[in-house]
């Protein structure tokens, strides 16, 4: 369909630490025991988009994603990795695999975006308006990172995060305004040119920008060119293409002009009156409008476009950017929005593998994954947790609102709640957990109590 | 509206006469066609009046387009078409026919292997997934493997049966051309016969000659059907043909009855139709019940699917596509703009097209422009002069020289859209403009409703000659595309009046002149356009203001239709329910979905040509004098040329003038 697909993986993300390490970097960090990357890739496998460029930080963190893609996705997806140095941004990886991108629109996707929107809408909607860039927004994930853990007495002081503050036109198609990271504390500043050229803006910031974005490649390109100061897309090219979309500094439609050059005047003006007679047929956006309004002065305005998609409200769309977000999408995903797993859940809504041994007057409750090989012990009680493979799990533990990863020992009469606890790790009699992240490997010791600490292997 | 009715209470001889002494001198056409009104005003024969019911009676059978039918009375009819088939391909070759049935057999073939291609996908990664089964998640993601394919394989089984329709559709069309009429007719007698004795011997299924025939002949008659208006455009070239001689037998005129076009009241056909459909369209539930026939869809939910689906459709151009979803979302509409774009789109896919191994390049890319067509229909229907712009580049392909070498084929191609655009639409416009400019005097007052590109053109270049006029524009909800055309006009610097259409009879006291753009001008006179239209055009008669149809040549159509009814468009009645930006009125925002309410909203309506002064084309300009049809039986007939290509050509004209413009514009 013409479109390139730009998968940015990332790293080794430094908010994620300690759950990343050198061996699971942040696009392989297990979601309902399943990186995190696939849910991507195979929401572009649905739509049909099967050639992939798949941008990966780091050489060590490349051959790990290289690695599981090969084996998960030979012959169903085309996928080429490239490797980026560490800490060049969105902007700089995309800068270095500029020269492979040759199709005219680019879409890039953020390779930790867990979601349902069919990448088809974006595109659709960046082609109809044919538009310089598009981007997703979706509404504030609902339950927001501060009710998530249902304990966290503390985080419900704090007020919801606000993430991006978006200005769109009456008809919700055009983004009109964006201020993002930093920017969001600080006062909006809005130009007056284009609030003068649409007379209505509505401010919004209850929508995230969901690090999906339709790029009109030749404009990337030379954005990316230019400015060289650039590291991020959504903090700096998103902004700028955004503020300087009635001011337009980069090339539009120069190529098609050039190659009219030596042809009959006769046939230029036939094609003005073909261009007229479709411009007056449709409904003008307010960039029309503006470039058509200055009268007199020979100077023609230009513009471009910068559409938004906003995603429904009934559609999953999360960015997993931070470790409560990991939290919250794990348990979403095996919880209220099980379809995007992938997995049939059982009666009781919860997955136990047929391998897994549950020992006598153990319950597991429902929005629970309890994967294969596990073993747990008598009187265990899990609630809304993911546990992973060969899992050793001992008497009288209670797992609340957490995830294991793989091969995690447990023992005796633990208790553990809203934490995450990587692979390898053990935790020895009696130990409580709460709101912790145990990083792979870790030993805690046994009847030590922690609470909201983050601990990883020096 | 009823345009039939209409005429009939105008037609009175009397109030004509009274109406046009009256009328003021300086408000009919100066020119030729004025005289011509005269002269004829002068000798109204009454008694050529009374012939005129008949006439029309006898007209009927031909010119009432297919009638709304259950499908109780429809199938004889689809069984009449199904047998015109075999007859047909038989006598020249009978070779030929037994290649349909194996080009058949082969294409199902065709879906049998493709289908049977991710089966050994699927294979692999079962096979992968037992190998590495050690590698975390790679057992977990073959579920989702198992989700995917069956959708690739029903896409893939779709589209090559797609194809294969179109395919046929064209050989059929191409055999059709080869036969004689002669011959055709005599095979439709034996075939006839055939039936007839058939029947005799009281077989239930009339037609089942033998098993494969009648799955082909099937078959065939489905795949004719899709694009309703090519199969019209295709039967009704038959039918012109006809016309010219002595008037055909009552059977034979039953079979040159153009197909019908799809019917949405009948649900079984509607059943097919939307398995075939690229855009899921869930059907509105509160259809009013005389347009039952028309589809209607839920507007809301067709864009998000057709969206959402864009990297699923795999066989759909770009181009085509973003020209799909400007057309479903409204961001194009009129007739030039949609026919330019679409063209635009046409070349732009040709431009990419390679013709696949083993395939010709003239019969694929007509089954692939097919595909493309009905895609564009799904969105919207097609505009009388899209289907002509289709029939005109489907024309081209087919009489590509073989001998043509894929590159130079698609040159070939691409410049003679080029000259479609150029000549037909771009050309046109300017000679209607520099026809039409001579109809405005100084001082006149110009009244115009909606926004058409001819007409604007025409005001614009009026005004850049330096004629003194006035600009009335008259709107209508809920396009309110009136307010464009306003806005250009004004910024030109042109005097303009803008009201509403509840107020034409007031504004039109001071109007001299009607300008109006027309979607199409059928064979009868009827123009067929914006909704509202008539409307005005009434109104203008009633006030005897001459009204001046702009309309280019290749929107004419050989069709005749005497009411908006039963060939039409619906829109969103949503739109017409709800004003946007005024919440405060919306009264109707819960009841939308009661059963007892239903919700009405007419695209096109037709302009009887009683109402129309004359119709500027790029032909020249086609005087309609509307009293002359009361004393003749056709109205066509009383029609005048005013002159072709410049040449005066101020003779009665012969008696199927329109029909005779379209044929010399198609064998251009």
């Amino acid at each position: 369909m013409d479109f390139q697909v730009v998968v940015l993986a990332g790293g080794t993300c430094k908010k994620l630490l300690p759950l990343v390490s050198k061996d699971v970097p942040k696009a392989l960090l297990p979601v309902a025991n399943r990186p995190v990357l696939s849910y991507v890739l195979e929401q572009l496998e649905l739509s049909n988009l099967k050639d992939l460029i798949v941008v990966v930080e780091g050489e060590d963190a490349a051959l790990c994603v290289g690695g599981w893609i090969s084996n998960a996705y030979v012959d169903r997806l085309h996928v080429k990795v490239a490797v980026v140095p560490e800490d060049v941004g969105t902007a700089g990886a995309l800068r270095a695999i500029a020269h492979h991108l040759t199709t005219s629109d680019i879409l890039v996707v953020s390779g930790d975006l867990v979601s349902d929107i069919p990448p088809g809408a974006l595109a659709a909607v960046h082609r109809q308006h044919d538009a310089v860039v598009t981007t997703m927004l979706c509404s504030a994930p609902v339950s927001g990172p501060t009710e998530s853990v249902s304990s966290g007495g503390k985080d419900k002081i704090k007020k919801p995060r606000r993430y991006n503050i978006i200005g769109l036109d009456p008809t919700k198609q055009f983004l009109l305004h964006v201020a993002t990271g930093a920017e969001v504390e600080k006062d909006i500043r809005i130009q007056k040119s284009i609030l003068r050229a649409v007379d209505q803006m509505e401010i919004r910031a209850d929508l995230v920008d969901a690090h999906m974005y339709a790029f009109k490649r030749s404009i990337l390109q030379e954005v990316l060119d230019e400015k060289d100061k650039f590291r991020s897309l959504k903090e700096d090219i998103l902004p700028y293409l955004v503020r300087s979309q009635l001011k337009s500094e980069v090339l539009l439609n120069g190529v098609p002009q050039a190659e009219n050059g030596n042809e009959k005047v006769n046939s230029q003006n036939n094609q003005a009156a073909v261009s007229r007679i479709l411009a007056n047929a449709s409904t003008p956006s307010f960039h029309d409008l503006y470039a058509s309004s200055n009268k007199g002065s020979t100077l023609v305005r230009r513009t471009h476009k910068c559409c938004a998609y906003i995603a429904s409200e009934s559609k999953y769309c999360q960015r997993l950017n931070s470790i409560q977000a990991f939290s919250d999408i794990n348990r979403d995903v095996i919880g209220d929005d099980s379809h995007l797993s992938g997995y049939s859940f059982s009666a009781h809504n919860n997955i136990i593998h047929p391998s897994a041994q549950l020992g006598s007057r153990t319950t597991v409750g429902p929005h629970c994954m309890l994967w294969e090989g596990s073993q747990m012990g008598d009187k265990c009680s899990v609630k809304r947790s993911v546990i992973g493979r060969h899992c050793r799990i001992g008497s009288s533990v209670k797992v609340v609102n957490s995830v294991i990863m793989d091969h995690v020992t447990i023992g005796d009469g633990c208790s553990i709640q809203g934490s995450v606890i990587c692979s390898n790790a053990q935790l020895q009699e009696r130990s409580v957990l709460k709101d912790c992240q145990v990083g792979a490997g870790f030993v805690i010791t046994a009847c030590s109590e922690h609470k909201g600490e983050s601990m990883a292997r020096k | 509206m009823d345009s039939r009715r209409a005429p009939r209470t105008v037609s009175d001889p009397k109030v004509r006469k009274v109406g046009f002494f009256t009328a003021p001198p300086d408000r009919s056409l100066p020119g030729p066609p004025d005289h011509r009104i005269f002269s004829f005003l002068t000798s109204p024969p009454p008694v050529v009046d009374n012939s005129s019911p008949s006439a029309g009676n006898s007209l009927s059978p031909v010119m009432i387009p297919p009638p709304r039918h259950s499908s109780a009375n429809l199938s004889p009819l689809r069984r009449d078409s199904a047998e015109y088939f075999p007859p047909s391909a038989s006598p020249t070759s009978p070779a030929s026919f037994s290649d349909d049935v194996a080009a058949a057999a082969m294409g199902r073939g065709a879906v049998a292997a493709s289908s049977s291609l991710p089966g050994g996908l699927g294979f692999d990664i079962a096979a992968l997934k037992s190998a590495a089964s050690s590698v975390p998640a790679s057992g977990l993601t073959t579920v989702s493997v198992v989700n995917n394919f069956p959708i690739g394989i029903s896409e893939k089984g779709g589209g090559v049966a797609v194809e294969m329709q179109n395919d046929q559709s064209t050989r059929y069309k191409s055999l059709k051309e080869k036969t004689t009429k002669a011959e055709r007719r005599a095979l439709q007698e034996a075939q006839r016969a055939a039936k007839a004795a058939a029947k005799a011997e009281g077989g239930t299924t009339p037609a089942a000659a033998s098993g494969a025939a009648a799955s082909v002949t099937m078959k065939s008659t489905k795949s004719v059907k899709p694009p309703p208006s090519l199969k019209n455009d295709s039967a009704t070239v038959a039918a012109s043909e006809k016309k010219g001689g002595d008037r055909p037998p009552e059977k034979d005129r039953k079979k040159e009855v153009p197909q019908p076009r799809m019917q949405y009241d009948d649900k079984s056909r509607v059943e097919k139709a939307k398995r075939r459909a690229v855009v899921k369209q869930t059907e509105a539930r509160n259809r009013v019940e005389l347009f039952r026939h028309l589809p209607q869809y839920e507007r809301g939910t067709q864009l998000p699917e057709l969206e959402s689906k864009l990297f699923e459709l795999d066989p759909m151009h770009p181009a085509v596509y973003k020209v799909g979803l400007q057309y479903l979302s409204g961001d194009i509409c009129g007739g030039n703009a949609r026919c330019i774009a679409m063209l635009q789109a046409f070349q732009e896919a040709i431009k990419d097209y390679s013709t696949p191994p083993e395939k010709t390049l003239a019969r694929d890319l007509t089954a692939k422009i097919g595909s493309y067509v009905s895609f564009l229909i799904e969105c919207r229907p097609l505009s009388i002069s899209m289907g002509n712009a289709i029939r005109f580049l489907k024309n081209r392909i087919a009489k590509l020289p073989l001998s043509l070498s894929e590159m130079e084929a698609k040159t070939n191609l691409h410049s003679d859209i080029d000259r479609f655009i150029n000549e037909k639409i771009i050309l046109a416009d300017k000679v209607i403009v520099k026809h039409a400019v001579t109809k405005i005097s100084d001082g006149d007052v110009l009244l115009t409703y909606g926004s058409s590109s001819a007409v604007e053109m025409v005001l614009l270049h009026a005004h850049e000659l330096g004629k003194q006029f006035r600009v009335v524009v008259v709107d209508s909800r809920p396009k309110l595309e009136g307010q464009l055309l306003l806005r250009r006009l004004v910024g030109k610097g042109i005097n303009c009046t803008y009201t509403h259409i509840n107020a034409i009879s007031y504004i039109m006291h001071e109007v001299t002149r009607v300008f109006l753009g027309a979607s199409s001008v059928l064979s009868n006179g009827t123009v067929y356009s914006r909704v509202g239209t008539a409307c005005v055009a009434m109104v203008a008669h009633s006030f005897h203001v001459p009204v001046l149809v702009c309309c280019e040549a290749y929107k004419f159509h050989e069709r005749v239709q005497l009411d908006s009814i039963c060939s039409n468009e619906l829109g969103d009645p949503d739109v017409i329910s709800k004003v946007r930006g005024r919440e405060d009125i919306n009264f109707l925002d819960g009841s939308s979905n009661s059963a007892i309410l239903q919700l009405l909203n007419l695209i096109y309506d037709a302009t009887p040509s009683d109402y129309v002064s004359m119709i500027i084309t790029d032909y020249g300009m086609v005087g309609c004098s509307t009293h002359e049809c009361t004393c003749h039986s056709t109205r066509i007939s009383k029609r005048t040329l005013v002159d072709i290509d410049g040449m005066q050509m101020d003779h009665q004209a012969s008696p199927r003038f329109l029909t005779m413009l379209i044929s010399v514009f198609w064998e251009q």
